[in-house]
């Protein structure tokens, strides 16, 4: 059983990478851009739902973690003189003006203080439930973003950052986001990713049967705070340029709409939402512009798109709240026939 | 075992149990019985910590080790050898049958996160025999072939028999039932009278329930507590308890 399963997995990934190396010489580096941030949306998807979904901790935070993990890779793999072009209006602190680390430290050091801030913040908020930590999460993203506005002297405050090496390619997301499938999909195998379904379906019930809430709440508040700074550091380094109005609430809402259509707790549903929805996002841009049916042409509403994309996750939550991709009361049936 | 000590439990100006004292002995098995509103499940989630009492302090000393537990967290208490099942049953809904088991014994498990992700041979070790114990309590309640099913599509009865199975998997050494006979028929309450006797010995438990049914109180319960308005009124065999007049006072009302 288990073998049969690491062998469909070895499977799968062979699969990715030959589909990847294939699209990487046929696609334009447009295409091929959008398929690097399908990957990136995978890590940001999962991480959030390991917080949201598997946990139930209902948290919106997460363009917080990854301004933080953005900014660090950004900070630790520019170059030297690049950052002196950048700092024009106030130097940087010497010390991180002379760093220039190369891309997996880096990345790894955004998942590690992304994650360190997540365990910091977590113990405090951590004790709220519900909408109330939602509100604090929130709040702490906000923060972040106002801090990095007014450290000028290590972030370069509003003007933001110009010219990080653009070191992301399909290998670098599309190899995280494997490594997070894999990474997450064993974590909730194991004890103790049950013992946090247990959370999410009944905290009281939990804690009566020996779990401490709290240690695994930060267990895994760390843990998904980590994949978001890595999620975030790829993404500077796909972009290239990175200021702090990018980590606004409308970034957290991407990946929550990722999960929700994917799936609360469903690892493959979000797989497949984060990359039908990064390319949607894409495509669907034509309706912020203006439309020409022939007889009349309808001016274009800039933001027309995340208009579609709000009320297709409003009929989600009203009408399909296990998410698009799971039919859970079917599930059930059949494993009840199956039985008899 | 257990030794509650004078507690007393107010919710503002509601006073749910009043300087309750009593001792359960190892093995025994207890019976707390009260009409509505007395203060009976109020007495359970103040023993497993989900209430502080106000006053008063509760001793468990399960081996000679006397442990005050009345300021301990719930997982806490639990770990130290109580655990209970609920009135209006609490399962991990959406979980499978089995995974309900399995996580009761998390509390016991040693390795941490990072090796039960990389699968180190300890965690896998100790997984398996998790599962295994897991399949083991199931084929005692008798819920074996429903094992993959999820927790809440299974009928009523079945539901507090896996309640019952999960809080074995946490190797309590005091079991606190509230109503577990709730909802049954005389066959079912029968049953399940002669499972309580039989897990009490297999995993040499002492027992402290809450109960509705007299039949199931009076047949299997060493002891009976009775609580009115929060206050022990009486307590003592079955026998004396079936006689005593302030009992039948509480339960009757008197002209």
């Amino acid at each position: 059983m288990r073998n049969k399963k690491i062998i469909l997995s070895l499977i799968g990934i062979i699969a990715t990478g030959i589909l990847l190396f294939i699209l990487g010489n046929v696609l334009d580096t447009y295409k091929i851009r959008i398929l690097n941030l399908c990957g990136i949306y995978i890590i940001l998807g999962l991480s959030m739902n390991l917080i949201n979904g598997f946990t139930g901790l209902f948290s919106l935070g997460h363009a917080g973690f990854m301004a933080i993990g953005a900014y660090t890779v950004a900070i630790l793999t520019m170059s030297v003189p690049m950052k002196e072009l950048n700092f024009f209006m106030k130097p940087m602190v010497p010390f991180l003006a002379n760093l220039e680390w190369s891309f997996f430290p880096a990345l790894i050091m955004a998942g590690l203080i992304s994650a360190l801030v997540g365990f910091l913040i977590g113990a405090p908020v951590l004790k709220l439930t519900d909408d109330y930590l939602a509100i604090a999460t929130l709040g702490f993203s906000e923060i972040i973003r106002v801090v990095f506005i007014n450290i000028q002297s290590i972030t370069n405050g509003a003007l933001g950052l110009k010219g990080i090496p653009s070191n992301t390619n399909l290998w670098w997301s599309w190899g995280t986001a494997v490594f997070t499938i894999i990474f997450i999909g064993l974590l909730m195998e194991g004890s103790y990713g049950k013992a946090f379904k247990a959370i999410r379906e009944d905290e009281i019930a939990a804690r009566s049967m020996g779990i401490d809430l709290f240690k695994h709440k930060v267990m895994s508040f760390t843990i998904g705070s980590f994949f978001a700074g890595v999620g975030g550091g790829l993404l500077a380094a796909l972009l290239g340029t990175i200021d702090p109005t990018m980590f606004k609430f409308a970034l957290t809402f991407n990946i929550l709409l990722i999960v929700v259509l994917g799936g609360m707790g469903n690892i493959k549903g979000t797989v497949i939402s984060a990359i039908v929805i990064t390319i949607a996002m894409e495509a669907l841009r034509f309706l912020d512009e203006s439309i020409n049916l022939g007889f009349m042409t309808i001016q274009g509403i800039p933001g027309m798109r995340m208009v579609i994309f709000s009320i297709i996750l409003m009929l989600v939550v009203i009408f399909k709240k296990d998410g698009l991709l799971k039919s859970n009361l079917k599930d059930v049936r059949r494993n009840y026939a199956k039985n008899r | 075992m257990l030794k509650i000590d004078n507690v007393t439990m107010k919710f503002g100006g509601v006073v749910a149990v009043n300087g309750f004292n009593c001792y359960i002995e190892n093995g025994q098995v207890v019976g707390l019985i009260g009409p509505n509103g007395a203060g009976k499940t109020t007495i359970f989630n103040v023993v497993t910590g989900v209430y502080k009492p106000t006053e008063g302090e509760i001793i468990f000393d399960p081996e000679g080790k006397e442990e005050k537990i009345s300021k301990l967290r719930p997982d806490q208490i639990a770990k130290l050898g109580i655990c209970r099942t609920f009135q209006n049953i609490r399962l991990f809904k959406e979980l499978s049958v089995v995974e309900n088991v399995f996580i009761g014994s998390h509390l016991r498990l040693k390795s941490n996160v990072f090796s039960s992700i990389i699968r180190l041979p300890k965690y896998n070790n100790e997984e398996r025999q998790m599962m295994e114990k897991a399949f083991y309590l199931l084929e005692k309640v008798g819920l074996y072939e429903e094992k993959n099913e999820k927790a809440f599509s299974l009928p009523y009865g079945k539901q507090r028999r896996l309640e019952i199975a999960r809080a074995l998997a946490t190797e309590p050494k005091l079991l606190l039932l509230d109503e577990p006979a709730a909802g049954m028929n005389p066959q079912e309450t029968q049953e399940l009278m002669e499972f309580i006797a039989e897990i009490k010995e297999e995993f040499d438990l002492t027992i402290f329930l809450i109960e509705h049914h007299m039949e199931v109180v009076m047949g299997i319960c060493e002891k009976i507590l009775v609580l009115d308005h929060g206050t022990l009124i009486s307590q003592g065999s079955p026998q004396e308890i079936q006689n005593d007049e302030r009992v039948i006072e509480a339960y009757l009302g008197v002209e």
